[in-house]
């Protein structure tokens, strides 16, 4: 059984009658101990998804969601109390700027203390000394060297790194089953990031606890995750496995996001890039969203909707979706143009 | 003789050809500041620049990489004549900017440009985009109005913009647009060099590869020079003709982009390159060569600044602060070099 189910989740923001919409009926499920990498531009609706998972979107925000279901239990129908039990516990999450979100004014101890107190074991909940050795071995599976000193340190006294080292050693006091990072190493220098996604991929493997990876960049995902969410506009594009996902794109926007890699792109003079903007929340496309920027459109990708469809291993929302060539197959050569186009 | 390093040796010549007089030339340069290391505690020097020396021909691009803190954006101060070295030489254009009088900086200012990381702090708000590209030409006081604007128009097409753009705000556009604008402001006083810092890492992939395209070809149309400061080695490779690698303030290894790629003798270049994501390499291979985190630069550990976190290091590391020295076509500040490019690189 799946770990996390969500299917039709959407979020929207604004008044009823100009609502902008972040996240547009957007289907996924994570089984345990999975690593799933959510990437996509700004704005394509990756945090958001994590907020909405968590129950942390607020007003003016509005989530539907036609199922929300982690580890068995119904997150919407979940109470406050009930809520704010599992988060921080068995469903974490930490954030891009590390020292954004850890609180200045407090120790590394003080603030880890407080996350074993409300999810620590029994005893580390009632005796101070079982929640300071708690915290000490949670320092040293980060790799934080020199742990007794780093707990009676201010977050100021931080580097970046250490700081997101000290954020998932908070996540880990809950022994979380799925944890959420979102942009966890963006934030932070080439060599470090290294070691940050190494340490997130060993914590995850060790605990076989389950990890959403979000981030905007495809080798980050291609070196962790074991399978993918493409998402544009708040729309999925396309999932996947890794490295197959990487290797035969089905949809034409992971092609070209993968073709404009400078990584793709060496011995060329030129990157291949995507012409044109992600459209705003004002202007989407009523039909596929790519249609305007895509290399492949036909007359049926700007009247009618293509649905998030495929083999269940490899859904991707086209009309056309690409071969193994790397083309649309044959009944795109059939189907009509644009309307008012050249064929 | 391999097929890179054998067209490393014939961009080499190339380069050296051009070479003949460069555009911007270092030698040993240093910027020191003063800081005060809080209440009753005194001053320290902070070394943000520390003895780097490069050479940058006209129309070339030289790409300055390095983590945070280790002098990069510093270097663009220096270079762009925001502020005056402490030590060494930095001359621009043939002329020696700190010894030189102030009339003389004002008239080279123009030819030396910069492009900043963050086109939303970057380009000011309550200005069109047609004010904010006039204006270089109306500070260097040249031309009249009406040719201003049809210069200002002409740039414009020029990065990819439309007319009717001219007279927007700039919280009108999107990032990549706005980035265009700052690029065309740049170009209106026709610099030599543009100075870009990060231009690309605020702007996403799709983007970022359309920003790429268009520096590269104003490069080739209009003859410009880059110094392009980045983090990323990918967008480097792309773009770089020589790098520079750098590390709390010091130079670690200069020389041509293909020879540094091909055959790092640094052991901090090939840490950087073994950390940096790719799609080729797959899941689980060695990521993270060094460990630990850049020290600060109030405090730099003795002899050489990377020895603390390199595998390589020995006692003389600890001891010696090493030089700049030639070794397979590079220059790098290294005591065991031949070890390290004795060494397979630790990945494909």
């Amino acid at each position: 059984m799946a770990l996390l189910a969500i299917e039709d989740l959407t979020v929207s923001f604004g008044a009823a009658g100009a609502s902008a919409l972040a996240v547009d009926r957007l289907n996924f499920s994570i089984e345990p101990g999975e690593i799933v990498g959510l990437v996509g531009e700004s704005g394509s609706g990756k945090s958001v998804t994590a907020l909405a998972v968590l129950g942390l979107v607020d007003f003016p925000g509005r989530v539907h969601c036609r199922r929300l279901e982690f580890a068995g239990r119904d997150l919407l129908a979940l109470g406050q109390e009930e809520r704010r039990a599992l988060l921080g516990g068995e469903l974490a999450m930490i954030f891009q700027d590390p020292l954004a979100s850890l609180d200045p004014c407090y120790t590394v101890e003080y603030q880890l203390g407080e996350a074993l107190r409300l999810h620590g074991s029994e005893a580390e909940r009632k005796r101070p000394k079982a929640r300071r050795a708690r915290a000490l071995e949670l320092l040293r599976q980060v790799e934080i060297a020199d742990a007794p000193a780093r707990l009676r340190a201010y977050p100021h006294q931080l580097s970046g790194g250490m700081a997101q080292r000290v954020m998932i050693a908070m996540a880990l006091a809950g022994a979380p089953q799925l944890l959420i990072a979102d942009e966890p190493t963006t934030a932070l220098d080439v060599t470090v990031q290294a070691q940050v996604l190494d340490l997130l991929v060993r914590v995850a493997e060790e605990r076989a606890m389950a990890l959403v990876l979000i981030t905007h960049d495809l080798a980050v995902v291609a070196q962790t995750a074991h399978r993918v969410v493409v998402m544009y506009a708040g729309q999925a594009m396309e999932g996947g496995p890794v490295p197959a996902i990487f290797a035969q794109p089905r949809h034409p926007y992971t092609q070209a996001l993968l073709a404009a890699l400078p990584e793709h792109n060496r011995g060329r003079a030129r990157l291949q890039a995507l012409p044109g903007l992600v459209p705003s929340a004002r202007d989407r496309p009523d039909a596929c969203l790519l249609a305007p920027r895509c290399p492949y459109v036909r007359g049926r990708c700007v009247d009618e909707p293509p649905p998030y469809a495929g083999s269940p291993e490899r859904p991707a929302r086209c009309h056309f979706p690409l071969d193994s060539t790397g083309r649309p197959g044959r009944d795109w050569l059939a189907a009509a143009p644009v309307a008012g186009t050249a064929p | 003789m391999s097929e890179s390093v054998r067209s490393a040796l014939a961009d080499d010549a190339r380069a050296l050809a051009r070479s003949a007089a460069p555009l911007v030339e270092a030698r040993d340069l240093a910027r020191h500041y003063t800081v005060s290391r809080g209440f009753l505690r005194g001053r320290a020097v902070l070394r943000a620049l520390d003895g780097v020396s490069f050479t940058l021909a006209a129309g070339c691009t030289l790409a300055v990489v390095g983590e945070s803190g280790c002098g990069k954006s510093t270097l663009a101060r220096q270079v762009t004549m925001i502020e005056s070295p402490s030590a060494g030489v930095l001359a621009v254009d043939g002329v020696d900017v700190a010894r030189t009088t102030v009339a003389a900086r004002r008239l080279l200012r123009p030819r030396v440009q910069m492009v900043f990381q963050n086109p939303y702090a970057s380009l000011n708000p309550r200005k069109r985009v047609s004010a904010l590209l006039e204006e270089p030409l109306a500070i260097a006081g040249v031309a009249g109005p009406s040719e201003r604007r049809s210069a200002g128009l002409a740039m414009l097409a020029r990065v990819g913009l439309r007319p009717e753009h001219y007279v927007r705000y700039p919280h009108m556009f999107s990032g990549g647009q706005r980035q265009r604008i700052a690029i065309a402001r740049a170009l209106m006083s026709r610099p030599r060099l543009v100075v870009a810092d990060e231009p690309v890492s605020a702007l996403d992939v799709s983007i970022q590869a359309q920003v790429l395209n268009l520096l590269m070809d104003l490069k080739d149309e209009l003859g410009v020079a880059y110094l392009f400061i980045s983090h990323n080695l990918d967008v480097v490779r792309q773009i770089a003709d020589d790098m520079l690698v750098m590390y709390l303030g010091r130079s670690m290894e200069y020389g041509p982009k293909q020879l540094l790629f091909a055959r790092p003798a640094h052991p901090y270049t090939r840490a950087l390159l073994a950390a940096t994501p790719s799609l080729a390499a797959g899941r689980r291979r060695v990521r993270a060569l060094v460990r630990g985190e850049p020290p600060s630069p109030l405090d730099p550990p003795s002899g050489c600044v990377f020895h603390h976190r390199c595998s390589y290091a020995v006692p003389r590391c600890v001891a010696e602060r090493p030089v700049m020295r030639a070794v397979g076509g590079l220059s790098v500040a290294c005591h065991r070099a031949e070890d390290v490019l004795a060494d397979p690189m630790p990945l494909a």
